[in-house]
C-alpha cells in the first residue's frame, strides 16, 4: 500500500471522475450523480493509505473490508477497481452490457465487493457483524462502510448503530455521503437528517465532519478515524450529488436525470 | 423404553451447547428471546452469545457478518418475527449472498403454526413455509417431534448454506421412539396403507397419525408420510414412496392454498406425473381471534383431527367411485 501525495490523489479523482462519466455516457442505465459525490471518500481509502487489500486476493483474510452499501452510488468504484488490477480495465467497456459483470447496481460477483448492496440500508448491520467476528479472532483488520445521508431512513441503520456503540467496535468505520438528497429532493425536505453528527454522537460513536471533496483533509480524517479506538466512528463527509457536471450538482432531482450525451462528451474534451 | 418427550428448542439449543464447548466457531445470536436452555449457553459461552435486543433485522444481518466471517451461526427468534420481520434482510444478505459466499447460518424459528396458542394471530405463524420455500438457497426444516429436531443439529453443521428451522413451541409427544429418520430423504413413510397418503409436517404428523387410527376403526388403512425437510427432499424415493397411492391428503399447521406444502405437492404430482387426486388440509380463510385450546383451533380453522378425519373419509369415497 502506497502511500500518494494529496496531488496525485487529486489527479487519480479526476481520472475516476471522468471515467466515471464515460461509463455513463456508455451505460446510461447508470446512476450516476449519486457515483459522483464519492469520489474523492473511494479515491482516499483506496489510494490514500487507508484500505489494506490486495486486488489479486480479493477475499485475503488480513483485509480491511469495505462494504459499499449505496451500491448504486458507487459506479465510481468501476473504474478503481480496474485500475488497481481487480479486473481487466477493459471490462469498463461493457458496462450493463450481455456478457460483463459490471451491473447497473454491483453485485458480489464483483471482485471488490464484499456484499449485495443496493438495496440500502443493509450493509451497516452486516459490517457490523464482521466488526464483532473480527475482534473475537483478535483481527487488525479495521471494516469501513459507505453509506448515503438518505440511505439513514431504512431503520435497520439505527439497529447497527445501537449494537455497535453497545459492543464498543472500534474496529468500525461508518462513512456517510452526506450529499442532502435522495431520489426525489432534498432530505431535509423529506424526512431531515439535520444533526447527524449529534445524533450519532448521542448513540455513543466518535463522530468528525468533513469536507467530502477536500482530499487533502478527506485523507488526513479517514486515516486518524482508523487509528482511533474505544468506540465505533463515523465521518459525516459533506459532499455533492452529480459534484462538477452543470445541471446536475446539488440538483434536487439529480438522482434520476441522465446528462445529455452531448454535455459528457463536452466535458471529457475539456483538459484535465 | 419409552423417552420423555421435550421441547424442540431445548433438545437443540442443548446440542448446540454441547457443541460449543469444543467449535469455537460456533456462535449464537438471539433478538432477547430465551429458553432455560439458553441460560446455559449464556452463562458457560458470553463472550459467543449475543444478545441484539428487539432487533430482527440487525440479527440476521450481524448473523450475516459473523457467517461471512466464518464463524458457524445459530440464530434464534419466534418464527413470525425471525421470518417476516426481516424477510428483505434474510434474502439479500443470506439467500442472496450464499449463492457466492460460503455461509453456514441456521434461523431457529420457535412458534410454528398455532403453538403460541393464546397469543393470537401476531404470535401464532401460518405463512412462514410459503415464505421460506420461495427462497432459492434455503434449506427449510420441519421436525415433529424432539427426537427429529435434535438429529436436524448434525445436518447445520456439516452443511453449509442459510437454513430455516421451524420449530413448535410446546412439548410435543415422541414420534420417533426406535430414533431419528434419515436426513438425506428428508422424508419418513411411518404407515403405509391405500388409496391414500396423509403427507403431514410439523405439529401435523401427530393429528395425521390420530386421523389413521380413526379411520382404521371404520376400516380404511391410509398411509401417513412425515415431510421435514421441505426443500430438499429426496424428489425420486418420494415418488417412490407414493406411487401407489391414488390420492394424496397434505396437511399443514399454515394457510391452505397460499403457497405452502400444498402446492408444492401440486407441483410435484405433476412434475412427477403421479396419478393421483389431491386434498388439501391447511387453515381456512385469513386470521383469526377466537381464543380456545390448539385442538379447538384446530377445528375451527379446518386442521382438527375430527374435521380432517371426515374430510378424508369423503375423499376417500370419492376415489373409489
Amino acid at each position: 500500500m502506497s502511500h500518494r501525495t494529496v496531488s496525485e490523489l487529486r489527479e487519480k479523482a479526476h481520472w475516476v471522475w471522468r471515467e466515471t462519466l464515460a461509463i455513463h455516457r456508455r451505460a446510461p442505465e447508470t446512476r450516476i450523480a449519486s457515483s459522483l459525490s464519492t469520489i474523492e471518500i473511494f479515491v482516499a481509502l483506496y489510494y490514500g493509505g487507508v484500505l489494506n487489500f490486495d486486488p489479486a486476493h480479493p477475499l485475503a483474510e488480513y483485509r480491511d473490508r469495505c462494504i459499499i452499501s449505496k451500491g448504486h452510488g458507487s459506479i465510481c468504484m468501476y473504474p478503481v477497481l480496474a485500475d488497481l488490477g481487480y479486473f481487466p480495465m477493459e471490462e469498463l467497456q461493457r458496462v450493463c452490457h450481455t456478457g460483463g459483470f459490471l451491473g447497473g447496481i454491483p453485485d458480489p460477483v464483483i471482485p471488490g465487493y464484499e456484499t449485495v448492496n443496493g438495496s440500502l440500508g443493509h450493509g451497516l448491520g452486516v459490517a457490523t457483524g464482521m466488526a464483532l467476528g473480527l475482534k473475537r479472532k483478535r483481527s487488525d483488520s479495521s471494516v469501513f462502510v459507505v453509506c448515503g445521508d438518505g440511505e439513514l431512513h431504512e431503520g435497520a441503520n439505527w439497529e447497527a448503530i445501537m449494537f455497535a456503540s453497545h459492543h464498543k467496535l472500534d474496529n468500525l468505520n461508518l462513512i456517510i455521503d452526506n450529499n442532502g438528497i435522495s431520489m426525489l429532493g432534498y432530505t431535509d425536505d423529506i424526512v431531515s437528517h439535520d444533526g447527524l453528527t449529534k445524533r450519532l454522537t448521542s448513540f455513543g460513536w466518535d463522530c468528525w465532519d468533513v469536507d467530502g471533496h477536500d482530499m487533502e483533509t478527506l485523507q488526513a480524517a479517514l486515516i486518524k478515524m482508523k487509528a482511533n479506538v474505544g468506540k465505533p466512528k463515523a465521518l459525516i463527509a459533506k459532499t455533492l450529488k452529480g459534484h462538477g457536471v452543470p445541471g446536475l450538482e446539488n440538483a434536487p432531482l439529480s438522482h434520476i436525470i441522465n446528462p445529455k450525451p452531448e454535455l459528457i462528451d463536452s466535458l471529457l474534451e475539456q483538459k484535465p | 423404553m419409552s423417552i420423555k418427550p421435550l421441547a424442540m428448542r431445548d433438545v437443540f439449543l442443548d446440542r448446540i451447547w454441547q457443541a460449543m464447548a469444543h467449535d469455537q466457531k460456533i456462535y449464537f445470536t438471539s433478538a432477547d428471546f430465551g429458553s432455560p436452555v439458553l441460560d446455559k449457553i449464556r452463562a458457560d459461552f458470553p463472550d459467543r452469545f449475543v444478545n441484539v435486543g428487539i432487533a430482527e433485522q440487525n440479527l440476521i444481518n450481524v448473523s450475516a457478518g459473523l457467517a461471512l466471517e466464518g464463524y458457524t451461526v445459530f440464530a434464534y427468534a419466534i418464527a413470525p418475527f425471525i421470518t417476516m420481520r426481516c424477510y428483505e434482510q434474510i434474502r439479500v444478505s443470506l439467500a442472496l449472498l450464499s449463492e457466492v459466499r460460503p455461509m453456514n447460518i441456521n434461523l431457529i424459528g420457535v412458534g410454528a403454526g398455532y403453538s403460541y396458542v393464546v397469543s393470537g394471530p401476531t404470535h401464532q405463524c401460518y405463512e412462514d413455509i410459503t415464505l421460506m420455500r420461495a427462497l432459492p438457497n434455503f434449506r427449510v426444516l420441519s421436525p415433529a417431534d424432539h427426537v427429529s429436531a435434535g438429529h436436524l443439529f448434525d445436518r447445520c453443521i456439516s452443511t453449509m448454506g442459510p437454513k430455516y428451522l421451524r420449530f413448535d413451541a410446546q412439548v410435543l409427544p415422541v414420534i420417533y421412539e426406535a430414533g431419528a429418520p434419515d436426513l438425506n430423504v428428508g422424508f419418513h413413510a411411518h404407515i403405509h396403507g391405500e388409496p391414500v397418503c396423509l403427507v403431514a409436517t410439523g405439529y401435523m404428523l401427530h393429528t395425521a397419525l390420530k386421523v389413521a387410527e380413526g379411520l382404521a376403526k371404520v376400516g380404511y388403512s391410509v398411509g401417513v408420510l412425515d415431510l421435514f425437510d421441505i426443500s430438499n427432499f429426496a424428489a425420486d424415493e418420494l415418488q417412490a414412496a407414493l406411487s401407489s397411492y391414488t390420492g394424496i391428503v397434505t396437511m399443514e399447521e399454515g394457510f391452505r392454498g397460499r403457497g405452502g406444502i400444498d402446492s408444492m405437492m401440486f407441483e410435484f404430482i405433476a412434475r412427477r406425473g403421479l396419478n393421483a387426486r389431491m386434498l388439501n388440509i391447511g387453515v381456512e380463510g385469513g386470521y383469526r381471534f377466537e381464543l380456545g385450546s390448539r385442538l379447538e383451533l384446530h377445528e375451527q380453522v379446518g386442521i382438527g383431527p375430527q374435521f380432517v378425519l371426515s374430510s378424508v373419509e369423503e375423499f376417500i369415497k370419492s376415489l373409489v367411485i
